[in-house]
């Protein structure tokens, strides 16, 4: 085990570093003066900024020098947490992100956390359910879920909960070291709406996996040593089962951390998708560059940590590599 | 008093618009210590029967009528947690898969140790050390070893003696297998068949033997019964019904079993659909001294007019039985 995760550990290197390289040539690839970009200047009108500026600016981004050498210049800076300055903030990069991102993770553990929570526990009963009330229920809340947009979703909870019952702002956040009552009651919402979106999602698999699962010769097996229906079903099927949720859960982890877009924005939450918003329509490159590179090294920690749990669930998956 | 006794077992399956029935008016009885064997073609009903008595059978299937007595209880009326406590610790059964029928994400040594640890309320470090007491006393090469090792590093004959410990961990006195050799080599099942054998002797266990192997049946069992088309046609001593069969479907079975230097008898045609029985005797379509009779009238059960202690509890469902003079 302590072998395949090294080996697991060393291979994100390559990946990471792929992803840096990808990254930087997308500030490249920019239609455009890079220059008059950064200046806030939409033309490609060089005549309009003055000469000294341009060139200083032009050498302070080192684009006299030849690419792969701009790369290692960028890369050794972004090891040290320096991704430059923010065009629109005035302020390093590392600052501005670093303080959106606990928003971001607050917003997406919670929703894991409350889509775990209800997906689990929802599929393997509708699993065990087959063809009743609860399998049919289940059913329908996967196709509620999959198939009605998170803003609309959203903008429901708002008017329900925000606007006729007035329990809940609609908008913010608050920092839970300031005040965690207004931190949570900010949070519940966003929280929720994200969460049983990714619920459905994994549902799906959950229950799909978990009836193929009943089905085996081992849960006839265990059944005939004497244990109890509920130890083979949370012990001896879950084990089993829980292969394709992890998959699931790991894709739509990666996906809440990096923060959701739609959401962040409809509730005014000041997290990490909010800022990659408005960076683009700021054109702030430096900050764009920072928050995508974080979203995909967050792929690729989370996309480790499932192939290790895939490891536990399953033993062969161990020997097999290593 | 005998240990099992099955009475008038009947068994239908529900397939939506239509109906079948798997099991149709068995009975027979067990004693302590003693090994019988069930021998029939796929289908008829042997393994229905195996499941019936552990109450594991598929939703779609339902006990109609007929009683499982077990040490002095009937198991079709037992309820669901009486029937937990008597599984695996009253009644042991090994599968037909040993590859699949151990859970692949769980070392061999945990998946008996919860036998020890449910039933009998061992601690882990107990259970441990009773599993891998019962790994040697299956002949699991370097038991210790084994206790960590997960189902994938095992080969079939290992599987087996694993599914065999975790059957006999808590010391049943009946062990029911469902064709334990099927699915491994000749070699490993020659070492499995006397490995049972030699368990069934020393624990002075009871064994329900399922195989579709009378040659089989006749090594390890002292009596065997022949189900056909989930009606029981036969049942005697292994000896009797081995040199004197009085069905022709069990001589017919005996035909069956390859002899070096001998021509393959066989039996000609194939089990009728169990949806749609044919009327009267069920073999008499495929039975060649059949008589206008036997398309009418079911045969029932009937016990051999003979007397001698070998013939003691012979019994065939024929009208027209062959000569216990023939063989």
């Amino acid at each position: 085990m302590i072998r395949y995760t090294l080996l697991r550990a060393l291979q994100m290197i390559p990946t990471v570093l792929l992803v840096t390289v990808a990254v930087f040539v997308l500030i490249i690839i920019i239609p455009g003066d890079p220059v008059l970009s950064m200046l806030g200047y939409y033309a490609d009108d060089v005549t309009a900024v003055p000469h000294e500026i341009y060139d200083r600016m032009f050498r302070e981004l080192r684009l006299d020098r030849p690419i792969p050498i701009q790369y290692l210049y960028w890369l050794g800076d972004a090891l040290q947490g320096d991704f430059g300055k923010s065009v629109v903030f005035r302020v390093p990069v590392i600052d501005v992100v670093v303080s959106r991102v606990p928003a971001t993770l607050y917003l997406g553990t919670a929703s894991l956390l409350i889509a775990i929570a209800v997906a689990v526990p929802f599929g393997v009963w509708a699993a065990v359910k087959n063809d009743t009330w609860v399998d049919h229920l289940a059913s329908g809340f996967v196709l509620f879920g999959v198939a009605v947009p998170g803003f609309w979703f959203g903008m429901i909870v708002i008017l329900v909960f925000a606007i006729y019952l007035g329990w809940l702002p609609s908008i913010g956040y608050v920092a839970p070291q300031e005040d965690f009552l207004r931190f949570l009651k900010h949070l519940i919402m966003p929280a929720t709406v994200l969460g049983l979106d990714v619920a459905a999602n994994i549902l799906r698999f959950q229950r799909t996996d978990f009836l193929d699962q009943l089905h085996q010769d081992y849960v006839r097996t265990a059944r005939a040593k004497g244990l109890p229906g509920q130890l083979v079903i949370w012990k001896h099927v879950l084990k089993n089962s829980l292969i394709a949720t992890v998959t699931v859960v790991g894709l739509n982890t990666a996906r809440l951390l990096g923060g959701s877009t739609v959401i962040e924005t409809l509730f005014s939450y000041p997290g990490l998708s909010r800022l990659l918003i408005e960076a683009i329509y700021a054109r702030d490159f430096p900050v764009i560059q920072a928050v995508v590179l974080w979203m995909v090294v967050l792929v690729v920690v989370v996309n480790f940590f499932v192939d290790l749990i895939y490891a536990y669930l399953n033993p062969r998956i161990r020997y097999a590599t290593a | 008093m005998a240990l099992l006794e099955v009475h008038n077992l009947t068994v239908d399956f529900n397939l939506g618009v239509e109906s079948l029935r798997a099991v149709d008016d068995v009975s027979f009885t067990l004693e302590p210590g003693e090994a019988l064997g069930i021998v029939g073609e796929s289908g008829s009903g042997k393994t229905v029967t195996a499941l019936s008595i552990m109450r594991l059978l598929d939703p779609a299937a339902r006990i109609t009528s007929g009683q499982i007595w077990f040490d002095g209880q009937d198991l079709v009326t037992r309820d669901e947690s009486a029937m937990e406590s008597i599984r695996g610790r009253r009644i042991g059964m090994v599968f037909q898969e040993p590859m699949t029928s151990l859970n692949p994400g769980y070392t061999v040594g945990e998946q008996v140790a919860e036998v020890y640890r449910h039933h009998l309320h061992f601690s882990h470090a107990e259970a441990r050390r009773s599993t891998i007491e019962m790994f040697e006393r299956v002949k699991l090469p370097g038991a210790r070893e084994m206790f960590n090792k997960y189902p994938h590093e095992f080969s079939g004959g290992m599987r087996q003696r694993v599914t065999i410990a975790a059957a006999l961990a808590c010391g049943p006195s009946l062990l029911i297998a469902d064709e334990p050799t099927t699915a491994v080599d000749v070699t490993i099942q020659a070492q499995i068949l006397s490995l049972l054998g030699q368990l069934q002797q020393d624990l002075s266990l009871a064994l329900l033997f399922i195989s579709h192997d009378l040659a089989v049946v006749s090594e390890l069992c002292t009596r065997a019964a022949v189900l056909y088309g989930a009606q029981l046609l036969e049942v005697g001593s292994t000896d009797t019904i081995f040199t004197a069969p009085r069905h022709p479907y069990t001589a017919g079975l005996i035909g069956s079993i390859p002899q070096r230097g001998q021509p393959l008898e066989g039996i000609g045609g194939t089990i009728f659909d169990l949806r749609s029985p044919p009327p009267g005797c069920r073999f008499h379509p495929r039975c060649a001294y059949a008589q206008p009779r036997c398309g009418r009238d079911v045969p029932s059960l009937s016990r051999s007019s003979a007397s001698s202690p070998a013939e003691k509890g012979h019994a065939y469902a024929c009208h027209y039985p062959l000569s216990a003079m023939r063989k």
